[in-house]
């Protein structure tokens, strides 16, 4: 039987209705999706079923995983957050620039860490020696892009608009255009990897990945927001996106930053 | 939506994480990820092993973060993991002289991941480790672990993550000891042996 979008938004409205229930109940908010969400079927072997085991940071101020991994000017070539000029020729597709602010749990500015990001091109293929869809490669455009956040947190890219792309998990399965993001913080807790959407993409109802988002509010911080003022003339539509790290306490109280 | 309001703390909520999917083997991995030791550094350990999924399964598209200590329990806070070539746009490689604690390896086709790296050094009340985060396909947030080095039984039977423990679920953040210096360990998502995952608080 071959799964159909039906059984997937199926799926996909009972995992909804489920956790408004939990926090009609007086359960807390779920900022991150759980890790086993069945209606993307990958997860349903690759997440832990023992819980967690707790470690309490704020009682062991000396443990590694308060501290992050350094990288600087070293790591970065000038152009690398300029996807669109990483090759000789002009990629095709409509250029975007991308931009926000890294923050913490405090909203306060995370500085001088590593953004990394990678996309499909605008035909919706990406670089990747193992994708299937058939959509044409673009010899101009690689999709990979990587920055440092500056003294106020903010960082900057400069990319062509990813395409939607089929992906295969049931029949007609298409993913909405999207940027993958890899973060790091000043604490290796913080570390965060995700993927920014587009505004009013329709296939969002469809994709259990952002879906897997069950709350409302947090499934809107992945998407950007449309800002003119980013907008650069006769070149580029400009978006705004927001990166606030998660991390326990003792991770964003941390001093000296 | 996606401009944080700063001013009031509770529009200051954390940014859902998402599964690193199929197609970051081009973007994440670098040449030299896994060679985080300087070249002859007489503290240099070898750690391998292999990811598994809820059927037994290797993963091979995993992507394996390692991040500790020097030998002497010291956080290295040097950047140069993935140097950069400014004249042509590539991966210089480590320069192999510092030491970052950094690595990061992408499984292969058989789910094996390898490193080289120094022997961490005692820091805090703890026995000496080595953190882990681990990213998949499917994983819809990463995981964190540790590795811990069998040599020292008694650091690791007071340390105060293991000692919480029962015996099945301990040995799961203990390396095995393959002799040269080199360490076994591998990582089950799901079921029989299931690797201790941390939550951190
Ligand atoms: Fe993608």
């Amino acid at each position: 039987m071959t799964l159909t979008q039906q059984d997937i938004d199926r799926e996909i409205a009972a995992e909804h209705a489920a956790y408004e229930k939990r926090v009609a109940d007086g359960a807390p908010a779920e900022h991150h999706p759980r890790r086993d969400y069945a209606p993307y079927r990958s997860s349903l072997l690759r997440h832990p079923k023992r819980p967690l085991v707790a470690v309490d940071l704020s009682k062991d101020p000396e443990a590694v995983e308060l501290h992050s991994p350094a990288f600087g000017e070293r790591d970065i070539t000038e152009i690398d957050n300029d996807l669109t000029r990483q090759h000789a020729g002009e990629p095709i597709g409509e250029r975007i620039t991308v931009s926000g602010r890294l923050l913490d749990r405090d909203g306060r500015p995370v500085r001088g860490q590593l953004i990394e990001i990678w996309q499909a091109n605008s035909a919706g293929r990406y670089a990747h020696q193992r994708e299937q869809h058939d959509a044409p490669l673009d010899p101009n455009f690689t999709g990979v892009g990587r920055t440092l956040s500056d003294d106020e947190g903010r960082y900057h890219f400069t990319t062509i608009q990813p395409g939607p792309y089929p992906w295969r998990q049931h029949l007609n399965a298409w993913r909405p255009a999207h940027i993958h993001f890899s973060v790091f913080g000043t604490a290796f807790t913080q570390r965060l990897v995700t993927q920014m959407y587009f505004p009013s993409d329709p296939l969002f109802p469809y994709d259990p990945i952002i879906q897997s988002v069950t709350d409302d509010a947090a499934r809107q911080r992945l998407v950007a927001t449309y800002d003119h003022s980013l907008s650069v003339p006769e070149f580029s539509m400009g978006y705004h996106w927001d990166i606030v790290l998660d991390g326990p306490r003792a991770t964003w109280m941390e001093e000296g930053r | 939506m996606t401009k944080i309001d700063t001013t009031r703390p509770e529009t200051v909520l954390p940014t859902p994480s998402h599964t690193v999917g199929p197609f970051y083997g081009h973007a994440l991995p670098f040449p030299g990820g896994g060679e985080v030791a300087p070249a002859g550094h007489p503290d240099t350990i070898a750690l391998h092993g292999y990811v598994y999924d809820g059927n037994g399964d290797p993963v091979p598209d995993a992507l394996v973060e390692l991040w500790g200590p020097d030998p002497d329990g010291e956080v290295p806070r040097v950047d140069g993991s993935m140097r950069r070539d400014p004249a042509t746009g590539g991966f210089l490689g480590r320069n192999g002289v510092e030491f970052t604690g950094f690595g990061r390896i992408a499984t292969d086709a058989n789910g094996h991941w390898s490193a080289r790296t120094l022997r961490p050094g005692t820091r805090g009340g703890g026995a000496p480790h080595l953190s882990v985060c681990v990213f998949a396909r499917g994983l819809l947030v990463h995981l964190f672990t540790r590795i811990y080095l069998p040599d020292d039984q008694a650091a690791l039977a007071a340390d105060p993550l293991l000692s919480r423990l029962d015996e099945e679920r301990r040995c799961t953040l203990v390396a095995g000891a393959q002799g040269n210096g080199t360490y076994r360990f591998d990582i089950r998502l799901q079921g029989e042996g299931e690797t201790v995952f941390l939550e951190f608080r």
